[in-house]
């Protein structure tokens, strides 16, 4: 009777107590929002790490959403005045020294910008991830001495570049810190590593990634956040094909 | 006519020493032109046959958008086998290609590289081929001698292959190098891999499409289906022919030069003769030469120079150039990056046109060289000829 007794009572015991698991997808809009913003101008820093040397240019940047940026190198001597303008889906370039106005389009868009570990397509797919990846929280890690969430996301639909995802998102600040992209194979292609994030016009921002073709030489892409403010005022001309020789 | 040649040998033979060094520097060029121009022959039949083997068969048809200078624009230039192809590639007398852009990682280096896809059992070209049949959990492939230096690989080596599919999506997996091949032809080995067509296509999910089929000489072309454009063998090795050409030219002046200089040597022999040999000339006239004839007589001796050079040629020129026909001219320097169809080993090839053009042209300007400085005797004084007198 005992015994009977002890196990109706271990049916009944509901286990240890068992807490929520958090939506991959609100996770990934959390990110969204701490990430995007209406609009931002920041000057950043990019050192391209090479096999033997590294190249550091800095630029200015102008966005609204992830429809229009406008960017004008301002260093080194030999990349000063050139300038990039993204309205949509197309991307232009200006080269002073030649002051011609070049659209980058198609199998082009496929090239590195500037020689760095990043390509055109990269900077251009301002497709959302929930869109186009389906998402999965796999458990929790720390990276950096934080909780992070770990999420698998894998493409739901064909024309993505990158087939899966795996992306390390702070537990508290919802700021991506590191993120792999594979081939379809399972390959890993490329790592970005983001740190200091910093509480900037209320939301957590990383100001500093490193960008690594894992199949490369060298020490990839470093790119750093120098100045950045959000929800300024742009003016429309900026985002115009005549803004680029000016 | 007769009398001419007669009195010319014996007056060359009397000549000595003066007519055999003429003799000598012109037959000199006579081999020298044969010989260069027997390479230059020989380098575009070995060419021409080295692409074919290796490279078109004996033509192509080509994916309207199809350029080859332009990698980026292959993804987008490929179509399904068209139903009048269907039959030639079941009997193997046509062959499609898949051919896309990728990038291999050779020891984290980044190559760009153009990935054709080709059928393992194919019997039209040389490239080994059947080595792509292998058991392996990586891509085989096959490379040129020129790819394996560049990639630093050999065979059994794996390398990183990263491309996009059809869609854009990358995708990445070893290949392993099955085969090394040497074809003497840097546009099928510099840059390219071959792997076997079905496994690309699966990749790239692009089933049953091609860019380009190449047929045997069995096939008998027809008009291009819509959508293709034929391209023939004469189109195909057009820029052999062009190079030949640009060569030749280049060639022509070194025959000059040499021309020139046994060409100098006639005249002045015939400028010494025509000044020495007064009291003869005034003799020939007395005799009842007319002017002409003398000077005819004057011609034929000088281009007897060419005649006796060309035998004097085949003497040593003969069994020269008939051993370099076998040996071949090996080209002291590494030919491999001069990106045309060239083999380290030039074989010359002599077709009696060859032979016959040169040795007439050679002829002819000897004879117009004699002639020239011969014309002073129509103009000369036959009685103060005959004194002696200089005129």
């Amino acid at each position: 009777m005992k015994r009977l007794l002890y196990l109706i009572l271990l049916a009944a015991y509901p286990g240890p107590p068992c807490f929520p698991q958090p939506d991959p997808a609100e996770i990934l809009k959390k990110v969204e929002n701490n990430i995007s913003s209406e609009n931002r101008v920041f000057e950043s820093t990019m050192i391209i790490h090479g096999a033997r040397t590294s190249r550091t240019m800095t630029s200015r940047t102008y966005s609204v959403g992830d429809k229009q940026a406008f960017t004008e190198y301002l260093s080194p001597a030999r990349d000063l005045g050139t300038k990039m303008l993204k309205l949509n889906n197309q991307l232009w370039i200006y080269s002073p020294s030649s002051d011609r106005t070049i659209e980058i389009s198609g199998n082009m868009l496929r090239q590195s910008v500037m020689g760095s570990d990043l390509s055109y397509e990269d900077m251009m797919d301002d497709r959302k991830l929930t869109e186009i990846y389906n998402s999965r929280l796999t458990g929790t890690e720390t990276v950096d001495n934080r909780k992070v969430y770990v999420l698998e996301l894998t493409a739901n639909v064909p024309d993505v570049a990158y087939y899966s995802r795996k992306i390390w998102v702070d537990a508290e600040r919802f700021v991506p810190l590191k993120e792999e992209l594979f081939a379809k194979s399972g390959q890993l292609l490329k790592r970005m590593t983001m740190s200091d994030v910093k509480y900037i016009d209320g939301r957590w921002f990383p100001e500093s990634a490193i960008y690594k073709d894992i199949l490369k030489q060298g020490g990839g892409t470093e790119f750093r956040i120098t100045v950045i403010k959000f929800n300024q005022k742009i003016p429309d001309y900026i985002f115009s094909k005549a803004a680029l020789k000016q | 006519m007769r009398l001419a040649i007669k009195l010319a040998i014996r007056n060359l033979i009397g000549a000595g020493l003066r007519t055999w060094l003429n003799v000598i520097v012109l037959s000199f060029s006579f081999v020298v032109i044969i010989w260069i121009k027997g390479v230059m022959a020989g380098w575009d039949h070995q060419a021409k046959k080295d692409m074919s083997d290796f490279e078109i068969g004996s033509g192509q048809y080509w994916h309207s958008g199809y350029d080859p200078y332009d990698p980026f624009s292959l993804l987008d230039n490929h179509a399904p086998v068209p139903e009048g192809f269907r039959a030639g590639v079941a009997e193997g007398s046509i062959e499609p290609e898949l051919i896309v852009q990728g990038t291999l990682y050779p020891g984290g280096r980044l190559q760009s590289v153009i990935i054709r896809g080709i059928d393992p059992d194919q019997k039209i070209l040389k490239i080994p081929t059947g080595k792509l049949d292998a058991a392996t959990d990586a891509i085989p492939a096959v490379i040129g001698s020129i790819m394996a230096k560049n990639l630093k690989a050999s065979a059994g080596d794996r390398i990183m292959l990263r491309w996009r599919d059809a869609h854009g999506t990358f995708d990445a997996t070893d290949i392993v190098i099955e085969g090394i091949f040497s074809s003497n032809v840097p546009s099928a080995e510099a840059g390219q891999i071959y792997i076997p067509l079905e496994r690309l296509r699966k990749m790239m999910s692009m089933p049953g499409e091609a860019t380009l089929f190449t047929f045997s000489s069995s096939f008998s072309p027809e008009t291009a289906p819509e959508g293709w454009v034929l391209r023939t063998r004469k189109e195909l090795t057009s820029s052999i022919d062009e190079m030949i050409k640009m060569k030749s030219t280049g060639q022509s002046i070194l025959y000059g030069v040499l021309l020139l200089l046994a060409m100098l040597a006639i005249f002045d022999t015939q400028v010494l003769s025509i000044f020495r040999r007064q009291k003869e000339i005034g003799t020939y006239i007395a005799l009842g030469y007319t002017r002409h004839q003398v000077v005819g007589l004057f011609t034929v001796e000088g281009t007897m120079y060419a005649v006796l050079a060309a035998i004097l040629s085949a003497a040593y020129g003969l069994p020269f150039l008939t051993w370099q026909a076998r040996a071949g001219w090996s080209i002291p320097i590494d030919t491999s990056e001069f990106g045309i169809a060239m083999a380290k080993t030039l074989y010359p090839v002599y077709s009696a046109g060859l032979v016959v053009t040169t040795v007439l042209a050679v002829m002819i300007v000897t004879a117009v060289v004699s002639y020239w400085p011969s014309r002073r005797i129509a103009k000369m004084s036959p009685t103060d000829a005959l004194r002696g007198k200089l005129q």
